[in-house]
């Protein structure tokens, strides 16, 4: 594999640190760019916004590779800053790597931006479909992805990528987020629990962006859905993660339709109310944590040439505090 | 004739294209000018594939030609064109296919004239001739537009390949009556109902769309709708209703009857696919026209119904027909055996006409009073009378009689006194249900239904076709209420009074005629009925007797119904117990020693379900009970696995007997056999792979394996190389001949069979065979999951799952797409849970670390389904469908 100078966006992020961290361990030049320090050992920290098209020009300076992660990731918030991030950020980078010469280009996206609100059910990647994804993240980044396959051409070949459901130590979007909620005991299991849903361990996340830079010239031009392909049910996950990290597993559940109804309401109290504070439950997460979405890996693993190294019971284990 | 019509029938409009419509393909409309047969220019819609093939360089060996019923258009036949046209852009067999819309219906001209049958099959031949077909024609119709491709067939026969109907009715019925017309049409023709139900209102419309199983989606009714928006464009459906030849005066009369006659003349392959859910032309067209067409091959869709081209995959049908019948080395059926004589199935009977020794026993005979013997002498005197009996009643060979009878020596008399005279009996299990059994009887339609009051009851309250013959004398009332025609005794009175007419059974069947159709136990999807010749039940006795020494001297206890019948015919006196045949778990343990010590039974036969009983009722049984059964020589469990710890049980009530389970299904009674002690060395061998070992195969028969390949297809060569998982093949003099009116079925089930090769069965079992030649059984193929990395046979897991002490009965299923499928583990815990759930955490975890694949899910239920006749074959297509809809979300109810 030729190593390559790579720009890595929102590297201070949980994924994108990972992602630093196996380029880096691949012996790619790495360059990162976030507002925050990376913490990443071995990169240069260029420290910024991707909306910026100054700091991102002079961040693309000598780059012959870009993998962009920076986005607004949240549950809630002002639509306009998703737009600005998720949709602006990434068309100002397309364009400033374009102007510098980059030649590759991976676009780390999600599973939501096609994701319709029905059960997704051993399904390969869907087109995005900004008009119909659920939520506005779901939205700006489907339109973010578009943007970027658009982008792709001879001279900057573009692929992007689809993690789904990443989580592992130091995640603080789903492993935290489940394990403060179930130590306060308001962690509710959606419905029975029962519906399968895919989720990818960080370093695997991390060694398939890795290797989709390395295919790009060969599948340029695809989206391709990254995960365990370990489904399983989502009151198992969620049970496994409590057990793993010393907390009770939830024992009540709501019923699903009404924690969508529920999510509806909140979504909308969330919208107009001041703070930066995340909602208990929206809409888009309760049909997450309610219904079936894995998917056929088939292509993606062929395609990549990857294959996931670490399962999930692995995984589990590795989130358990160290014992003292 | 254009009676009572509005005015909007005679509205004259252009034919044009159709817009934009689901499934349809723009580039196969066109419209096509050719005078009719008044010499008038007029403008069809076609649509045509043959554009489409030219341009990808392909030459078509011939044109299927479709035709329309009312009030439906060309849209119907739009699989049919997609389906050829990517076979043969693919390579394969090329058919043109041109799918016209009739005058006055879908997108054709609106000629504002009425067109009778005549016109209808000369404006079909115009419109062809202008399309100048390519090679020769195959006909496709359904309904109306069945009678109209078949009029162009029978008077184009040199131009023909081949002739394929979809649900349809050719015959004109008798002059002084309307019986033959469909009722429902009779209704649609009614003075005043004619007008507003056709055309001024869509009612006629509307009605046929609603008759598709499962029911059409929204966008394909309006599809069928788009040229029949208003009244004008109408019109033609009405008239079309009012050309059906009603009267006997009427127009279309005399060339319906024209063609019905011609029909006869055809010997170009031909074909029904037939929605048996049809309220106007029901199974009795489908008859008429096999009766004109003895070569037509039938595939009933159990289920479908008029909309048989919406409710199921006739486009694959139609083509892999083509293929077979046009290409007959791709089906060559090997022969069925030598041509040997065969020894007559009631050589016994015959042999045996003056002995007084005992043949049949009836521990608990029908009308109560204790054990009752039939003689030799008896039995044969007994089916020599019904014979002659049956054959005054009118029963004539080839003539189906359906025989809901319950086991017993009622049973067993008429049975073999029906195969004397050549008809054909029809055998279904009440394990069926009643559903079951309607569909089984009305489908196998029988001239005569023999039964018990019960089953002559159903047979009124569901129109079940057949003349009535009840089994005992019924008052008069009751039997016309029931329409009953006669008792078995009257038939034996009948006979006796005949006994010295030696023409009466003059008559021998042939060893190739057909003898029984018997219905699968519909474990395995709907019943299907399995035809045997003479030859082939022949050889299911020879079988037996050569593998378990049942002969003349022996004497068998049959707690299970196909083998308590074949008694006289191997020569050995059998023994019914006391129990209800039809449910076998009601046989007691003490009821089996009685019947064993009435007749010093050697041989034992019993279902799973009695074995269960047997041991869980053995408490009761008093040291001569004791001794009765420690005479038994032989001891048969069929029908279903039973467990290993159940048979040692059995096993020791019976000291001195040898276990067998015989492996085999309605299509091939006998394919091997395992003693007990065998199954016990396999169980233990620690080399041993997934399945569930049923033994080597008897003598007469022959077994190998089709490899799956990666996509779960049974694709393999038969062969016998060890270690290989694929479907299970069977060749045997005793295999069936073939399945009725199912000719996908048939063909399917064939497949792999040349002119020189055994003639092979395919079981739809998977399994493998050892290096020692035992098979081993892993599943049904059709519950093979295909994952993301390999095909995964459900035995061998669901064994691993059942090794925990905490598991009853565990099954594999897959959810997802083929070839992505994940696997789910179904439990059902010793300690079940109320309600279906996930397993806990303890439970998931075992199971998982108990398989060798990787499981998704781990679910616990209070109950798997099972099995009606056994309850013992796990339903796993069943328990696939519920836990995908759990796993996708869906609420959380009983499998």
């Amino acid at each position: 594999m030729s190593a390559h100078r790579v720009l890595v966006t929102g590297a201070s992020g949980f994924l994108g640190r990972a992602v630093a961290t196996a380029l880096v361990a691949a012996g790619h030049d790495v360059r990162t760019l976030q507002r925050r320090p990376s913490g990443v050992e071995g990169v240069q920290d260029v420290l910024g916004t991707v909306t910026d098209p100054a700091t991102v020009a002079s961040a693309l300076d000598g780059r012959d590779a870009v993998v962009h992660l920076a986005a607004k990731v949240s549950l809630a918030g002002d639509p306009a800053d998703f737009e600005r991030v998720n949709v602006g950020g990434t068309a100002t980078l397309l364009d400033a790597a374009r102007a510098a010469g980059v030649e590759r280009f991976v676009q780390v996206s999600s599973p939501s931006v096609a994701h319709l609100g029905t059960a997704i059910v051993g399904a390969d990647a869907d087109p995005a479909d900004p008009v119909h994804a659920r939520g506005d993240y779901a939205r700006t980044k489907a339109a973010a992805e578009l943007l970027a396959l658009r982008a792709d051409s001879d001279r900057m070949r573009v692929v992007a990528v689809r993690p789904h459901l990443v989580w592992g130590p130091g995640d603080t979007q789903l492993v935290e987020r489940v394990v403060e909620r179930a130590r306060a005991g308001r962690l509710p299991v959606l419905g029975h629990g029962a519906a399968l849903v895919d989720s990818t361990y960080v370093d695997n996340a991390a060694s398939a962006i890795v290797a989709a830079l390395a295919a790009v010239d060969r599948v340029h031009g695809n989206a391709y859905v990254v995960t365990n392909g370990e489904p399983r049910p989502v009151g198992e996950l969620i049970a496994g993660i409590c057990r793993a990290s010393g907390v009770r597993p939830p024992a009540w559940s709501v019923p699903a339709g009404l924690a969508r109804a529920a999510g509806g309401v909140v979504e909308a109290v969330w919208r107009v109310r001041p703070g930066a504070d995340e909602p208990p439950m929206t809409r888009f997460l309760a049909e997450q944590l309610s219904t079936a979405h894995w998917f056929d890996q088939r292509r993606t693993r062929a395609d990549l040439r990857w294959e996931p190294a670490v399962t999930i019971d692995e995984g589990l284990a590795r989130l358990a505090p160290p014992r003292a | 004739m254009n009676r009572a019509l509005p005015g909007a029938a005679r509205h004259v409009a252009a034919a044009y294209l159709p817009p934009a419509l689901p499934g349809l393909d723009p580039a196969w409309s066109r419209l096509v000018e050719a005078d009719d047969a008044a010499g008038v220019t007029r403008t069809w819609h076609v649509l045509d594939t043959g554009p489409a093939l030219a341009a990808a360089g392909v030459a078509p060996r011939g044109t299927v030609v479709c035709v329309h019923g009312n009030p439906t258009w060309s849209y119907l036949w739009r699989r049919l064109l997609d389906a050829a046209t990517d076979r043969a852009l693919a390579g394969g067999p090329a058919w043109r296919v041109v799918a016209v819309d009739q005058l006055d219906m879908g997108f054709s001209d609106r000629t504002g004239a009425p067109r009778g049958l005549a016109e209808r099959i000369s404006d079909l031949d115009a419109v062809l001739g202008a399309l100048a077909l390519d090679g020769p024609a195959v006909t496709l119709g359904h309904d109306w537009g069945g009678v109209v491709s078949l009029g162009w067939a029978v008077e184009h026969a040199d131009r023909l390949a081949a002739v394929a109907t979809l649900n349809t009715a050719v015959h004109p019925g008798p002059s002084e009556g309307r019986d033959h017309v469909p009722a429902p049409l009779r209704l649609a023709l009614a003075p005043g109902v004619l007008g507003a139900g056709t055309v001024t209102t869509g009612a006629f419309l509307e009605t046929t769309l609603a008759l598709a199983h499962p029911p059409l989606a929204p966008e394909v009714k309006d599809a069928f709708r788009a040229p029949y928006r208003t009244a004008t464009e109408r019109g033609g459906i009405g008239a079309f209703v009012a050309d059906i030849p009603v009267p006997a005066t009427h127009q279309s009369r005399d060339v319906l009857e024209r063609v019905a006659d011609g029909l006869r003349a055809l010997e170009v392959p031909a074909l029904a696919l037939w929605g048996p859910r049809d309220p106007v032309f029901s199974d009795r067209y489908l008859d008429d026209l096999g009766e004109r067409l003895p070569h037509l091959d039938v595939h009933r869709f159990e289920g479908a119904g008029h909309l048989v081209a919406e409710d199921v995959d006739y486009a694959s049908a139609v083509l892999d027909w083509l293929e077979v019948v046009l290409e007959p080395a791709a089906d060559a059926a090997p022969e069925a055996g030598d041509a040997d004589a065969v020894q007559p199935l009631w050589h016994h009977l015959d042999a045996r006409r003056d002995d007084a020794d005992v043949a049949l026993v009836e521990m608990a005979p029908p009308g109560g009073a204790g054990p009752r013997s039939v003689s030799w002498r008896l039995l044969t005197r007994r089916v020599d009378e019904i014979a002659r009996g049956l054959v005054d009643l009118g029963v004539r060979p080839g003539d189906r009689v359906s025989l809901l009878v319950p086991p017993g020596a009622d049973l067993t008399a008429v049975l073999y006194a029906c195969l004397r005279v050549g008809a054909v009996v029809v055998v279904a299990d009440a394990g069926l249900g009643l559903r079951g059994l309607t569909r089984a009887v009305r489908g196998a339609r029988p001239a005569f239904v023999i039964g018990a009051r019960p089953g002559l009851a159903a047979a009124r309250a569901l129109g079940w076709p057949g003349v009535r013959v009840s089994t005992t004398d019924l008052p008069g009332p009751l039997a016309r209420t029931l329409g009953v025609r006669a008792s078995l005794a009257d038939l034996a009175e009948r006979g006796a009074l005949l006994a010295d007419r030696a023409d009466a059974l003059a008559h021998v069947p042939a060893a190739d005629d057909v003898a029984a159709v018997l219905f699968t136990s519909g474990s395995t999807g709907p019943a299907k009925g399995v035809v045997y010749t003479h030859r082939q039940i022949a050889a299911v006795r020879d079988a037996l007797a050569a593998q378990y020494g049942v002969g003349p001297g022996a004497s068998l206890v049959a707690g299970f119904a196909p083998f308590a019948l074949l008694g006289p015919a191997l020569g050995t006196r059998s023994v019914t117990p006391d129990m209800d045949v039809t449910a076998p778990r009601t046989l007691t343990a003490r009821a089996l020693a009685a019947a064993v010590g009435a007749a010093d039974a050697t041989v034992v036969f019993l279902s799973p379900a009695a074995i269960a009983n047997v041991v869980a009722t053995s408490d009761a049984l008093d040291p001569a009970d004791h001794r009765a059964l420690a005479g038994v020589e032989t001891f048969l469990s069929a029908g279903a696995p039973v467990s290993p710890a159940l048979l040692a049980r059995v096993e020791s009530l019976m000291p001195g007997a040898l276990a067998h389970t015989p492996y085999g299904m309605t299509e091939s009674l006998l394919v091997t056999d395992v003693t007990g002690p065998e199954i016990r060395a396999a169980a233990a061998d620690p080399a041993r792979g997934p399945g569930v070992c049923v033994g080597r195969p008897v003598r007469s028969a022959l077994v190998r394996i089709s490899a799956l390949d990666a996509t779960g297809a049974a694709v393999g060569e038969p062969s016998d190389a060890p270690g290989t998982t694929g479907e299970v093949l069977v060749a045997a003099p005793h295999v069936k001949d073939h399945y009725d009116r199912l000719w996908l079925t048939e063909h399917a089930s064939r497949r792999g069979r040349t002119p020189t090769s055994p003639r092979w069965h395919r079981t739809g079992d998977v399994g493998h065979l050892d290096a020692q030649g035992h098979l081993w059984i892993e599943g049904r193929l059709a519950h093979v999951v295909v994952t993301a990395t390999g095909v995964v046979t459900p035995v061998g897991p669901e064994q691993a799952l059942e090794a925990s002490d905490a598991v009853a009965r565990a099954a594999v299923v897959g959810v997802g797409p083929r070839g992505a499928q994940q696997l789910v583990a179904v439990l059902e815990p010793v300690d079940p849970p109320r309600r279906p759930a996930l397993a806990d955490d303890v439970l998931a975890t075992d199971a998982r670390s108990r398989t060798p694949v990787p499981l998704a899910a781990v679910l616990v239920v209070p109950d798997l389904p099972t099995d009606v006749r056994h309850n013992s074959k796990v339903d796993r297509a069943r328990l696939a469908t519920w836990a995908d809809a759990v796993l996708a979300g869906g609420r959380m109810v009983a499998p």
